[in-house]
């Protein structure tokens, strides 16, 4: 037990470092632009009180790493800064969108891991059958449409011809349960249906890699019955891939949201992050990117982690 | 070989036979794109979003310009600047990942780190955040990507030399005291052309997808530059008066892609039935 | 005697590039209760195809065509899934050749052990828990009261061989198919399981089918012999007729093949030594040393035997050589000049003059290049030589390793495993190597295949007056070919000396454990082996040493 405490604190460890490390590139990215940065950025032309702003905003006086400190400093008290854009402390922006985008990411989750999973599970066992062929050459289309072609495909059936689900998402605070999950029906299931055919293909293949190893073929051979083999021989094995599959399907979800966002107008995190670079608000695509990046960091640790925990090698060492 | 494709070719299924079509009518789209078009690319020839007509196949966009024009013309943008990426980060991503697969040690210890801490951060985000500080344009958009994709190839390139590094013939060849090079050119690519291939296609659809994802959000080709994700996102708005534009190029995508991992499915499918 | 097993015109079919090909073709086989059964055969004989189809079943991508199995009176080619999958397991149990692989690694060995009597309805879990203990013991098991409470993992690959024969016996079948069950292990490690299992099935009186390559292990067990090739029966007799006096040509040859003797030309009295390994202690870690203070001397013109089982370091002394495993002290002094540890740091001269043989054609051989640049290479690389030259040359080699010139433009993956150890052998003469170092050379061949290989080896030595290190674990192949022997054992050598004085006693006791685990052609040799082991007190294993 001792061996895999120190395996996942080790992997922890390394995915903070990892943040960290990346916590600096977004900082020095910045820096690394050519000549003056206030005027790269706002162009030539900028009033000589919109450079000023800008200058002060980012405390370009300061040395870089006195900087890069406060910065990460402020980060992580909760203070992130002003918006370059409007002004208004870059906190309270992110906040309630960060939030709107978990509300959106969990529900599709929700939705696609067990649908996936099971799918996955009965293509892999079903193996060649009509079943298998079909779920196998509809995943194939599904992962070769971009977000952005689902999400207008369901827009024009759902809410165009059948008008049942609204096409612009816009959440606000005073609705009820049923209302948001109402109004996020439509990107929600764009995320679904895009997500799912990747797990579905994935957990399909690692099932079929388990069934095709010798102790499959050993149990075959003890005369044990089909369903005990799966169960008891196949799954205990197959746990520890599956949970990866699914965790590096939920990590693409935290990204995945940025266009179905933007399609549905939903006010996310992603939806903030594209309008800032858009109109170059640095400091709001720092923050945000930073908060992507630890989101994606932290559900791939959570994949490692518990793909370390499912093996049954590394539970019980020599 | 060429006998041995064509026997290849006939016995296909006819999945891949429809993937081979599907290419092939891109292919001349973007080739002939100037031959087959009515009109010119950025051609203003009628109202707003008409609808389709004996003139105008596919109506027209959201300035009066014909969608079926810029559709043709979309093709020979998209499919390039997605092509020279994908080559880029191929080019990238195999020297360095025989590189670190042969040298092993202190060199591949380096290049994993590096390549660990590029592909942690989800490559949209990233690559939003450097477009936002260096500015939209074809020139960065075709470095950065090809250098974020570059990862993912060098993970697959390093893993599958990995296998081969450690057979017993590339080992004579270091016994002989062969060069780098030799062992990268005549000993592991050779050997590794199977999985890299069938790799291009899809690192090929993943490009594809990316760049009209960010032409989509309006960060990649910049108009009037006809291509595929940027159209849909300038007709987007039609979609809520019932009229089907932007389906049109983003249709286009999902089938040249389809197409694609079609021919990927069925080239993986042979190589796994060879190995046996 | 009554009749157990009976399979009728037996054919089975594969599946290769959508064309099936004939595995078996029209085999008859009759096994009485009580009975073991050896099949044996070289690579491709169908052996194990044939030994697993006796429970009705067959590997991925093959079927049985036609025939007529009988197990205990019951056509299994007509019986239902939920029939056979009663019979199997409960009635006939199967034993595979690699354990680790076999056992599932998510649960301990007892539970695995007790699931096919409690499924089957024979007995409650804790009776079998009782029994696995029983057998366990039986099987010589260390540990017994506890060792199944391990994981797979946790046990070595000797015990888990025992641990798979045990799990076989949980429902006492009246049949247990062996399929290769000690092809894997080394030589002092396969007389355990051999002798577990020879005890096992007199003890319980089960029939069995014993599948191997190897005529002399199955001499041991086997009451009966069935020779296969090609899918083909050549020969069936009694064990012992079969080993006094073989019927067919085949047989025949493969129960020659441990006598092969290379007849040496004793004159070529040569003291001139090229190769001198002095003090070498080598380490991948930096903690524990794989190779300790090896002192080795190797003379032109003569071959010296590195003889040790797996993990003994014999194959990381060669690393250690050649400069791929840097050594931590000690030298290496190669024609009278001192060669760095390091590979880089070596000459052209000094790397040509070194060649290597590895175990494995079939990844030694780069299977994109053809033959013409594979030999042609080092010619291009160390003599520089032109297109015309080389070609003249390539094929003058191929002449030498008794391949004809259509070689030339084939590539590895149309030859067969014999031809490709001898296109190795021309990549090696082609640099005019004088020393080179054989790794296991003939072991991943069938015997009448490696035997070729071995007589070529020695025409050439004798020709071309060129020294080998000879790696191996086969002390047969070590009796017949070399001139001076070094025994290693955990990175340190044992015993060495020239051959006639290590193979006479008295000779180190590892040595002798070595020498007297190596199966011969005597029916009765295990069991003489057993009982003198037993009279002496001596170790049986390793592992107890």
């Amino acid at each position: 037990m001792n061996m895999i405490l120190k395996m996942v604190f080790k992997r922890i460890a390394l995915g903070l470092l990892t943040l960290l490390v990346i916590s600096v590139l977004i900082f020095v990215g910045v820096e690394a632009l050519p000549g003056d940065l206030a005027e790269a950025i706002l162009g030539q032309n900028a009033s000589p009180e919109t450079v000023a702003a800008f200058r002060q905003e980012l405390k370009l006086d300061l040395p870089a790493h006195v900087r890069y400190f406060a910065w990460l400093g402020g980060f992580l008290t909760g203070d992130l800064g002003n918006s370059l854009a409007n002004g208004r402390p870059i906190a309270e922006l992110i906040g309630w969108r960060f939030a709107n985008s978990i509300f959106l990411a969990s529900a599709a989750a929700v939705v696609s891991v067990p649908v996936s999973v099971v799918l996955g599970l009965l293509a892999a066992l079903k193996r060649n059958t009509l079943f298998d062929k079909i779920i196998s050459m509809s995943t194939l289309s599904t992962i070769s449409f971009p977000e952005f072609f689902v999400a207008y495909i369901l827009i024009a059936l759902f809410s165009v011809k059948l008008v049942l689900f609204p096409s612009i998402s816009s959440l606000n605070d005073h609705m009820t349960f049923v209302e948001k999950i109402y109004t996020i029906t439509l990107p929600c299931l764009t995320l679904v249906l895009v997500v799912a055919a990747h797990m579905m293909r994935q957990t399909r293949a690692a099932i079929i890699n388990i069934l095709s190893s010798p102790f499959i073929e050993m149990a075959r051979l003890k005369g044990l019955k089909q369903s005990r083999i799966i169960v008891l021989h196949a799954f205990p094995n197959a746990l520890s891939p599956v949970i990866n599959v699914i965790a590096l399907n939920l990590a693409y979800l935290v990204v995945g949201v940025v266009i179905v966002e933007v399609v549905f107008v939903y006010p996310g995190l992603g939806q903030l992050l594209v309008d800032s670079v858009a109109k170059r608000d640095i400091p709001v695509v720092q923050a945000s990117g930073l908060i992507f990046a630890a989101t994606y960091i932290g559900v791939n640790i959570l994949a490692d982690v518990l793909s370390i925990i499912s093996n049954p090698r590394l539970r019980n060492p020599r | 070989m060429m006998l041995k494709i064509i026997k290849l070719a006939r016995k296909s299924p006819i999945s891949a036979r429809i993937g081979f079509v599907i290419i092939v009518i891109n292919i001349c789209a973007a080739v002939f794109a100037p031959v087959i078009c009515p009109f010119g690319e950025t051609e203003v020839v009628g109202d707003t979003w008409l609808l389709a007509s004996a003139d105008h196949l596919l109506g027209t966009d959201h300035l009066g310009r014909d969608m079926f024009t810029r559709l043709i013309f979309g093709a020979r943008n998209t499919i390039a600047i997605a092509m020279i990426i994908t080559i880029l980060s191929f080019l990238i991503g195999t020297v360095t990942g025989f590189f670190a697969a042969i040298m092993g040690g202190w060199a591949d210890l380096v290049i994993s780190r590096i390549v660990d801490i590029l592909m942690a951060f989800p490559t949209l985000i990233f690559a939003l955040m450097v477009l936002s500080v260096v500015g939209t344009g074809t020139l960065p958009l075709i470095v950065v990507i090809a250098l974020l994709d570059s990862t993912r190839v060098y993970r697959l390139s390093r893993a599958v030399a990995m296998d081969i590094a450690v057979m017993e013939y590339v080992e004579a060849a270091r016994l002989r005291g062969e060069k780098l090079w030799w062992l990268m050119r005549d000993e592991i690519l050779p050997n590794a052309m199977p999985p890299l291939v069938a790799e291009f296609g899809l690192r090929f659809c993943f490009v594809f997808l990316f760049i009209a994802a960010l032409s989509f959000l309006g960060l990649g080709i910049q108009p009037p530059t006809a291509d595929w994700g940027g159209m849909v996102r300038e007709n987007a708005g039609a979609i809520t008066f019932g009229i089907m534009t932007p389906l049109y190029p983003a249709a286009a995508i999902a089938l040249l892609t389809i197409g694609v991992n079609l021919i990927v499915d069925w080239f993986l499918h042979i190589a796994s039935g060879l190995k046996e | 005697m009554k009749k157990l097993l009976e399979m009728r015109s037996i054919y089975i079919e594969g599946l290769s590039e959508e064309k099936w090909y004939p595995i078996i073709k029209g085999i008859d086989l009759t096994l009485n209760r009580g009975e073991v059964l050896g099949l044996i055969g070289e690579s491709g004989a169908g052996k194990s195809t044939l030994g697993i189809a006796s429970m009705a079943y067959t590997r991925m991508g093959c079927r049985i065509r036609s025939g007529s199995i009988v197990f205990d009176g019951t056509e299994l080619t007509e019986a239902t899934a939920e029939e056979l999958r009663t019979l199997r397991g409960r009635r006939i149990a199967y034993v595979a050749q690699s354990a680790a692989a076999s056992f599932n690694p998510a649960h301990r060995l007892i539970s695995q052990y007790s699931e096919g009597p409690v499924q089957h309805g024979i007995m409650s879990a804790e009776k079998a828990a009782g029994e696995a203990k029983q057998i366990y013991r039986h099987l010589l098991l260390p540990d017994p009261e506890f060792i199944g409470y391990r994981y797979p993992h946790q046990v070595s690959g000797g015990q888990l061989q025992r641990a798979m024969v045990a799990m076989a016996m949980a429902c006492r079948p009246d049949l247990i198919i062996f399929d290769e069950p000690t092809t894997a292990l080394d030589v002092t490690t396969q007389i355990e399981v051999l002798a577990a299992i020879k005890r096992i099935v007199r003890e319980y009186n089960t029939a069995a089918i014993y599948i191997t390559h190897d005529l002399a292990v199955v001499a041991q067990i086997a009451d009966r012999i069935m020779v296969l090739r090609h899918g083909n029966l050549i020969e069936e007799n009694s064990c012992r007729e079969m080993i006094v006096a073989p019927k067919e040509e085949y047989t025949r040859r493969l129960l020659s093949v441990r006598a092969f003797d290379g007849a040496k030309d004793l004159d070529r009295k040569q003291d001139e030594v090229i190769l001198d390994v002095r003090g070498v202690t080598a380490s991948y870690t930096g903690n524990t040393n794989v190779v300790e203070d090896i002192d080795l001397a190797i003379k032109r013109g003569r071959t010296v035997a590195l003889v040790g089982e797996s993990g003994s370091g014999k194959s990381s002394l060669a690393r250690v050589v050649t400069g791929l495993l840097p050594p931590v002290k000690g030298t290496i002094v190669f024609n009278g000049n001192r060669l760095s540890g390091e590979l880089k740091r070596r000459t052209k001269a000094q790397l040509r003059s070194m060649q290597m043989i590895y175990q494995s054609p079939d990844t030694a051989l780069n299977p994109k290049q053809k033959i013409s640049k594979i030999i042609g290479r080092p010619l291009q690389f160390y003599f520089g030589l032109g297109a015309r030259e080389r070609e003249k040359r390539v094929l003058e080699l191929l002449e030498k390793i008794e391949l004809s010139a259509k070689y030339y433009d084939r590539t590895p993956m149309e030859l067969s495993g014999g031809e490709k150890q001898r296109i190795c052998i021309a990549r090696a003469l082609a640099a005019k190597p004088e020393l080179i170092i054989c790794d296991e050379v003939t072991s991943a061949l069938d015997q009448l295949v490696a035997e070729g290989i071995l007589k070529l080896l020695q025409n050439l030595q004798d020709e071309l007056k060129v020294s080998y290190l000879f790696i191996t674990h086969d002390l047969a192949t070590v009796k017949a070919f070399s001139d001076e022997i070094v025994v290693m054992l955990k990175g340190r050598i044992v015993e060495q000396g020239p051959k006639e004085e290590v193979l006479v006693p008295p000779h180190h006791e590892y040595t002798d454990l070595l020498l007297s685990s190596v199966p011969e052609m005597d029916p009765d040799w295990l069991e003489n082996l057993l009982g003198r082991r037993r009279k002496e007190g001596k170790i049986s294993t390793v592992m107890d040493s």
